[in-house]
C-alpha cells in the first residue's frame, strides 16, 4: 500500500521464503520482485545516476509527502514504486502510493468531496477531460514539467494532456495496441511467414482457415471485461480505421466531425467483420462469433497455447497476460507482431497511455511531477521492472533498459519515424460513447446479428448534442 | 487529540481506538438513558426523543439529507452547476432501451424476492427438527457469507461457455453436454439470461429468508400445531393452513427487505454481464451514469426512480403493520 | 413473529409434555420422503458452486482455463497431481503488506459497526413498538421507506462531512457511516420482533412501577438475545463483506481484506484464480462466526419462555 510499509516487504518477502521455496526460485528467476535483493525494488538493476540538482529549485523538500492514486495495483505496483525511490532518495521527500481497481469511480467522488489525492496517474485522457471541464479540479502542468513533455514527446502526445488548450497532464507510460499474437513455432511448422500487409494477412486468414478442425480457426478475440466489457473490440475497429480510412479520417472521427456512422467507419466496421464475424475465422478454442461477446479478453489468446487458434490481436501489455511460464520471444511459446497496414510504407499504430494529473501545487508535489516527466524516471522505471512488459513513448528512453525483446520492438515502434501513431479514439471521445454506447455497441455487434450500419447508427444517436 | 483520530500502522493502537470508540459510544447512551430516566415526570415525547433520537439524528445526516440533495441533483444538469428541469427523466424515458429496463426491474423485483422466500421457507420446514438442521442449515446460510466479488466468481463457473469439442468448465453447460446437448450461450440468450442472473441474487438471499422463517416456525406454539393434527391435517395441509398463517408477518418482513435488497442490487448485473444482451436494470443504470459516466443529474434521476419504484412495497407494509395492530 | 388468524393459547406456559411429544410427530410426518428429496436437492444447488470454487481454487492456473472443477476427481483417481497450494500462495504471501494487517482492520471495523447501530437500532424499535407518541407511525414508516436509498448516492456528501471535519482516512467515518446505514433494516427487522412480545409482559412490568429504561432493560432485552444474536451475524456478515464503504471513506491504514481480496485480480483483472484463493480465505472468518453462533438459529428468535 503505502511507501510507510516498505520496510515490511522485506520481512515478508523473507516469510514467502520460508513458507515455499519454488516461490521464491520463480521470483528470482523471471521477476526479481526483490525477493533475493538487499534493498528491495529494482535499484539493483542498472539504473543511470539521478541528477538531483534538477529538484533543488524546489527548495528543501525533506520530509515531505506526496500521495498517489493510481489503478495499477500489486504486483505491477512494486515496480511503480520501486521506480520513485531515486526521487525520495534524492529529495527525502516520501511517495505514499495507493492503488485501487476501482480508481476511475473513487477519483471523481474523492474530488467531489474535496479530498483528491496530490496527483493521480490517469488511465486515459477521458478522466482527464471530466476531471477538468466537469468538476475544474486538475491543475496545469508546471512550466518544469511542460518543459520536459515539449522536450521529451512528440506534439500529438502533449495533447492528449491537453484541455482547451491549457497543458495539464504529462504522459507516463505508453502502450502499442496494434499486434498479433501468434506462435513462432506453429506458424513455422505449418510454413507460414508473418504477413507485411492486411492483404496478405486475409490471404494467410483464408489459407488457414482451410485447414480449420474442430474449434480451430485462423483468429481468437474476446472482450468480456467486467463492467468494462467490449473495449478490446473497440480496440480492433479503431485500428481497422486507421488502415482502411486513414489517420485523417480517424481524427475527423473521433472529433465527431465525420458522424460516428458515416460510410469510410462503417467500411472499417465490415472489413474487421470479415475476420470477426466469419464464423470460418473466428473464434479459435472459444466457440462462434458471439462466444467473443462473452469470452474474457484476459484469456482470449490462450487457446494459442493449445494450437486451437492462430492469431490473437492485443496490446503489448497483453504479454503480461500469460500464464505463467509461457515465454514470450521471437523463438518462444508466443510473440506478435504489427498488425499489418494496406502497403509496407505506412505504418498506423494504435497506442494508449497514462497521464499524470496533480490536484495541489506545494512544491514537493510539482518536484515530482516534474521527476515523472523526465526521462530519469522512464529510465529507472524501466530498470525497476526486470519481467518487462512495460514501455514510454518518451524519446529519451534508454532501450536499453528494457527487459525484454518485445518490449524493445514496441520502443523502437514508438520511436520509428515512420509510425503514424493515433491514440485510442474511445479514450477521446465523449464518455457517452467512448466507454457507454461504443462499448456497447460492439459488443452487440458480436453476441446479435446487428449489422454494422445498425450498431454504428444506435452509436451515432447516443453522441450527445450541443 | 490526533491519537483519537488516527492510529497509522500500529495494529495495537487500533485495537485500543476500536475500545475507547466503543466505550465512548456505551458512555453517551447510557448518559441519555440516565437523563430520560431521571426526569420526573417525562412528557411521552422527552422519552421517545431519548429512545428514537439517536437513531433520527443519524439517519437524518447519514440518509435523509443525501436523499434530499439526490432529489435536487436530479433536477440539475451533469455537474450541478445549473437546473434543467425535468430533461434528466426525459432523457432517462426516452433511452431506446429504457422500457426494457424498467420491465427487468419489476421482474426482478417480483420474482427474486418471492422465489428467495419461498425455496427459504420450503427448506426451513423440510430441515426443521431433522437430525441434520444445522449442518443443513449452514449449507443454505454459507452463500451469505460469500463477498460480491466470490459471488461473481462463483457463478462464472456455472454459467461459462465452451464450444462442443472442447472440454466444458462451466457446470451447467457439462451437464447440457452430459445429457446429449449442445453447449448454450447462457448470458446471452433473452430473457433467460435475466433469470439467470435473478438465481445468483435468490442464491444469496436464501440464507436470509430461511433464518428468519425457521426462527418464526419454531415460534409457532405446538397446541395449534397439535390441534390441527388432531384435525387430520398433515404434511402439505399443515403447510398451507397452518404454518403460513402463523407466520405471515415474518413472510412479509422477509418479503419486503428483499425485495428493497434486489431493488438496489446492481453488482451482480455488472459484473456478469455489464448490463448488456438485455439485462440491464435501474439500479445498474444508475450507478452506470453516476459513477462511470459522471453525470450526477441523470444518476439522481434513476435513483429517484427507485425510491418511486419502492413506494407500492412501502404502502403493502403499511396495509400489513395496521392488521397486525388490530389483532395485537 | 405474532400470529393471526389460529387462536393463541396461553402463552408463557409450557405445554405438558405429553403434547410436546404428539406435536414433534406431527411434524416429523412432514418429514416424508418428498421432503427429504427437496431438502437434498436444495442443499446441493446451494453448495455446488460454492465448492467448485473451493476446488478452483487448488488448481493450477492452466487447469482452472482448459477443463472443469470436476474433472478433477476423476484425474486425482488416476493418480495424476492435479491440485497446487500456488493461487494460495500467490494470495498469501506475493503483496507487499501482509496480510494480517489487513485482518486487524477488518475486525476493527467491524466489531463497532455491528455494536453501535443495533444498540441505536434496539433503543429505537423500543420506542417505536412500546412508547405512544404522536407521528410514531409515520416517523416508523420514514425509517422504514430509508431502506431503498442507495448508499452509492450518500457517498459524497458524507466524505465532503468527513473531509471538513478532518476525521476521513481514519476508522471514525467508517465506524459511523457503516452505522448509519444500518439502522433502517436493523429498526425494521427488531421493532417486528419486539412487536412480538406480549403486551401483558410490559403491562405487568409497567404496573410494578418500572420506567421505559427498566422495561427495555429487564424485561425487553433478554427476551430478544436470540434475535439480536441472529441481526448481528447479518450485520456482521454485511461489513465484513463491505467494499465500498471502506474504499471511499477509509484510507491505506484502515483498508479491510475485502480491499485486498479484490485486488488480487490483478491491474488488469485477469488474475482471477489467485482471487479464488482470496475468496476463501475471506470466507473463513464469517464461517466460523456463523457456527459459533449457529444455536441462536435453531430455535425462535424469542427467548423461550414466551411461546411454544
Amino acid at each position: 500500500m503505502s511507501i510507510r510499509m516498505a520496510s515490511k516487504r522485506r520481512t515478508v518477502a523473507l516469510a514467502a521464503a520460508g513458507a515455499s521455496l519454488a516461490l521464491i526460485l520463480s521470483a528470482c528467476a523471471d521477476t526479481d520482485d526483490g525477493g533475493g535483493s538487499g534493498d528491495g525494488g529494482g535499484s539493483d538493476a542498472a539504473a543511470p545516476a539521478l541528477d538531483c540538482s534538477v529538484y533543488e529549485e524546489f527548495g528543501d523538500l525533506e520530509g515531505k509527502t506526496v500521495s498517489v492514486y493510481t489503478t495499477i495495483v500489486e504486483p505491477e505496483a512494486e515496480t511503480q514504486v520501486a521506480s520513485y525511490e531515486p526521487f525520495e532518495e534524492c529529495t527525502g521527500v516520501t511517495v505514499e502510493y495507493e492503488a485501487s481497481r476501482e480508481m476511475e469511480a473513487q477519483l471523481p467522488v474523492r474530488v467531489q468531496a474535496g479530498n483528491p489525492p496530490d496527483i493521480a496517474i490517469l488511465p486515459q485522457p477521458g478522466l482527464l477531460n471530466t476531471l477538468v471541464s466537469q468538476y475544474d479540479a486538475v491543475l496545469p502542468a508546471p512550466e518544469q514539467v511542460e518543459a520536459n513533455v515539449d522536450e521529451f514527446w512528440s506534439e500529438e502526445w502533449k495533447e492528449y494532456g491537453t484541455v482547451d488548450g491549457t497543458f495539464y497532464a504529462a504522459p507516463l507510460g505508453s502502450n502499442v495496441k496494434s499486434y498479433v499474437w501468434y506462435s513462432p513455432s506453429m506458424f513455422e511448422e505449418a510454413g507460414y511467414e508473418v504477413p507485411e500487409t492486411w492483404d496478405d494477412m486475409m490471404a494467410l486468414t483464408e489459407e488457414i482457415a482451410s485447414t480449420n478442425e474442430g474449434a480451430t480457426r485462423p483468429w481468437c478475440a474476446g472482450v468480456e471485461s467486467g463492467d468494462a466489457t467490449g473495449w478490446p473490440g473497440t480496440d480492433w475497429i479503431e485500428d481497422v480505421v486507421l488502415r482502411t480510412a486513414g489517420p485523417e479520417v480517424y481524427d475527423q472521427w473521433y472529433q465527431h466531425e465525420i458522424p460516428f456512422n458515416d460510410p469510410q467507419i462503417v467500411e472499417a466496421w465490415d472489413t474487421a467483420g470479415e475476420i470477426l464475424k466469419n464464423p470460418d475465422h473466428v473464434n479459435g478454442g472459444l466457440g462462434g462469433v458471439d462466444s467473443i461477446a462473452t469470452a474474457p479478453w484476459t484469456d482470449a489468446g490462450y487457446p494459442i497455447l493449445d494450437r486451437s487458434c492462430w492469431m490473437h490481436r492485443a496490446a503489448n501489455f497483453y504479454a503480461t497476460q500469460w500464464p505463467e511460464g509461457t515465454e514470450v520471444a521471437p523463438d518462444g511459446d508466443v510473440y506478435a507482431f504489427y498488425l499489418p497496414s494496406m502497403s509496407t510504407d505506412e505504418r498506423p499504430t494504435l497506442v494508449a497511455g497514462e497521464f499524470i494529473g496533480a490536484f495541489t501545487d506545494r512544491p514537493e508535489v510539482q518536484a515530482f511531477q516534474t521527476y515523472l516527466s523526465s526521462p530519469d524516471w522512464a529510465n529507472a522505471k524501466a530498470a525497476a521492472t526486470p519481467a518487462g512488459g512495460w514501455v514510454s513513448a518518451n524519446n529519451a528512453l534508454d532501450p536499453e533498459l528494457l527487459a525484454t525483446d518485445f518490449d524493445r520492438l514496441s520502443a523502437e515502434i514508438l520511436a520509428d519515424p515512420a509510425t503514424v501513431a493515433r491514440f485510442d479514439a474511445s479514450d477521446l471521445m465523449p464518455s457517452e460513447v467512448g466507454t457507454g454506447s461504443f462499448w456497447a455497441g460492439i459488443t452487440e455487434w458480436f453476441a446479435s446479428d446487428a449489422s454494422s450500419q445498425e450498431v454504428t447508427d444506435t452509436i451515432e444517436e447516443s453522441w450527445p448534442k450541443n | 487529540m490526533d491519537w483519537f483520530l488516527s492510529a497509522g500502522d500500529d495494529p495495537v493502537h487500533k485495537l485500543l481506538l476500536m475500545v475507547i470508540a466503543i466505550a465512548l459510544f456505551v458512555v453517551v447512551m447510557a448518559l441519555i438513558l440516565f437523563v430520560v430516566d431521571r426526569r420526573r415526570n417525562p412528557s411521552k415525547w422527552f422519552i421517545a426523543g431519548g429512545f428514537v433520537g439517536p437513531a433520527l439524528i443519524l439517519l437524518t445526516l447519514g440518509l435523509l439529507l443525501p436523499a434530499g440533495g439526490t432529489i435536487v441533483n436530479s433536477f440539475q444538469n451533469r455537474n450541478g452547476s445549473e437546473f434543467i428541469g425535468l430533461d434528466n427523466y426525459i432523457r432517462a424515458f426516452s433511452e431506446p432501451a429504457f422500457l426494457l429496463v424498467l420491465g427487468n426491474t419489476a421482474l426482478w423485483v417480483l420474482v427474486a424476492p418471492l422465489l428467495a422466500t419461498f425455496i427459504g421457507l420450503v427448506y426451513a420446514v423440510v430441515v426443521d427438527r431433522s437430525r441434520f438442521e444445522k449442518f443443513a442449515k449452514a449449507l443454505v446460510f454459507l452463500p451469505m457469507a460469500i463477498s460480491m466479488v466470490g459471488a461473481s466468481i462463483i457463478w462464472r463457473f456455472v454459467y461459462e461457455f465452451k464450444p462442443a469439442s472442447v472440454e466444458q468448465t462451466g457446470l451447467l453447460n457439462q451437464l447440457v453436454v452430459w445429457l446429449g446437448g449442445e453447449p448454450v450461450q447462457f448470458l446471452l440468450e433473452r430473457p433467460g439470461n435475466t433469470f439467470l442472473l435473478m438465481v445468483v441474487l435468490i442464491w444469496i438471499q436464501t440464507g436470509f429468508s430461511m433464518t428468519l422463517l425457521s426462527a418464526s416456525i419454531r415460534a409457532i406454539p405446538t397446541d395449534i400445531v397439535e390441534a390441527a393434527r388432531l384435525d387430520g391435517l398433515s404434511g402439505f395441509g399443515m403447510f398451507w393452513r397452518i404454518t403460513i398463517p402463523s407466520i405471515r408477518p415474518a413472510l412479509v418482513v422477509v418479503l419486503t427487505t428483499i425485495a428493497m435488497t434486489t431493488l438496489k442490487v446492481f453488482d451482480i448485473v455488472r459484473t456478469m454481464t455489464a448490463g448488456r444482451y438485455g439485462t440491464s436494470v435501474v439500479a445498474n443504470e444508475f450507478y452506470e451514469q453516476s459513477f462511470r459516466q459522471n453525470n450526477a443529474g441523470l444518476g439522481a434521476a434513476l435513483a429517484v426512480l427507485l425510491f418511486v419504484i419502492v413506494i407500492p412495497v412501502i404502502i403493502y407494509n403499511v396495509r400489513q403493520m395496521r392488521l397486525a395492530e388490530e389483532v395485537r | 413473529m405474532s400470529t393471526t388468524t389460529p387462536a393463541v393459547a396461553p402463552k408463557a406456559v409450557p405445554p405438558p409434555s405429553g403434547l410436546q411429544e404428539r406435536a414433534r410427530k406431527a411434524k416429523k410426518k412432514l418429514t416424508s420422503p418428498w421432503a427429504s428429496m427437496i431438502a437434498v436437492v436444495i442443499a446441493l444447488a446451494w453448495t455446488v458452486p460454492t465448492f467448485g470454487l473451493l476446488v478452483t481454487s487448488f488448481r493450477p492456473e492452466l487447469d482452472i482455463r482448459q477443463s472443469g472443477w470436476w474433472t478433477v476427481f476423476g484425474d486425482a483417481l488416476a493418480g495424476e497431481g492435479v491440485f497446487s497450494l500456488r493461487n494460495y500462495e500467490a494470495a498469501l504471501f506475493s503483496r507487499s503488506t501482509s496480510l494480517i494487517d489487513f485482518f486487524v482492520n477488518s475486525f476493527v471495523i467491524t466489531l463497532p459497526a455491528v455494536f453501535i447501530p443495533i444498540t441505536i437500532a434496539l433503543l429505537a424499535a423500543y420506542g417505536f413498538a412500546w412508547i405512544d407518541f404522536k407521528g410514531r407511525d409515520i416517523l416508523f414508516v420514514a425509517v422504514f421507506a430509508l431502506q431503498i436509498v442507495p448508499i452509492q448516492i450518500t457517498l459524497i456528501p458524507l466524505l465532503r462531512a468527513y473531509v471538513d471535519t478532518g476525521i476521513n482516512g481514519t476508522f471514525w467515518p467508517i465506524w459511523l457511516s457503516h452505522s448509519m446505514f444500518a439502522l433502517p433494516l436493523a429498526i425494521f427487522l427488531l421493532h417486528n420482533f419486539m412487536r412480538d412480545i406480549p403486551k401483558s409482559l410490559v403491562e405487568a412490568a409497567r404496573v410494578d412501577g418500572a420506567g421505559h429504561v427498566k422495561i427495555f432493560f429487564q424485561v425487553i432485552l433478554p427476551l430478544l438475545v436470540p434475535a439480536i444474536a441472529a441481526f448481528a451475524i447479518f450485520q456482521f456478515l454485511w461489513v465484513w463483506n463491505d467494499l465500498l464503504v471502506a474504499l471511499v471513506m477509509g484510507g491505506t491504514d484502515t483498508f479491510p481484506l475485502t480491499v485486498r481480496v479484490a485486488e488480487l485480480a490483478g491491474s488488469r483483472g485477469g488474475d482471477w484464480h489467485v482471487l479464488s484463493a482470496g475468496a476463501f480465505i475471506s470466507i473463513l472468518v464469517p464461517l466460523i462466526v456463523f457456527l459459533a453462533l449457529q444455536r441462536y438459529f435453531v430455535r425462535g428468535l424469542l427467548a423461550g419462555s414466551v411461546k411454544g
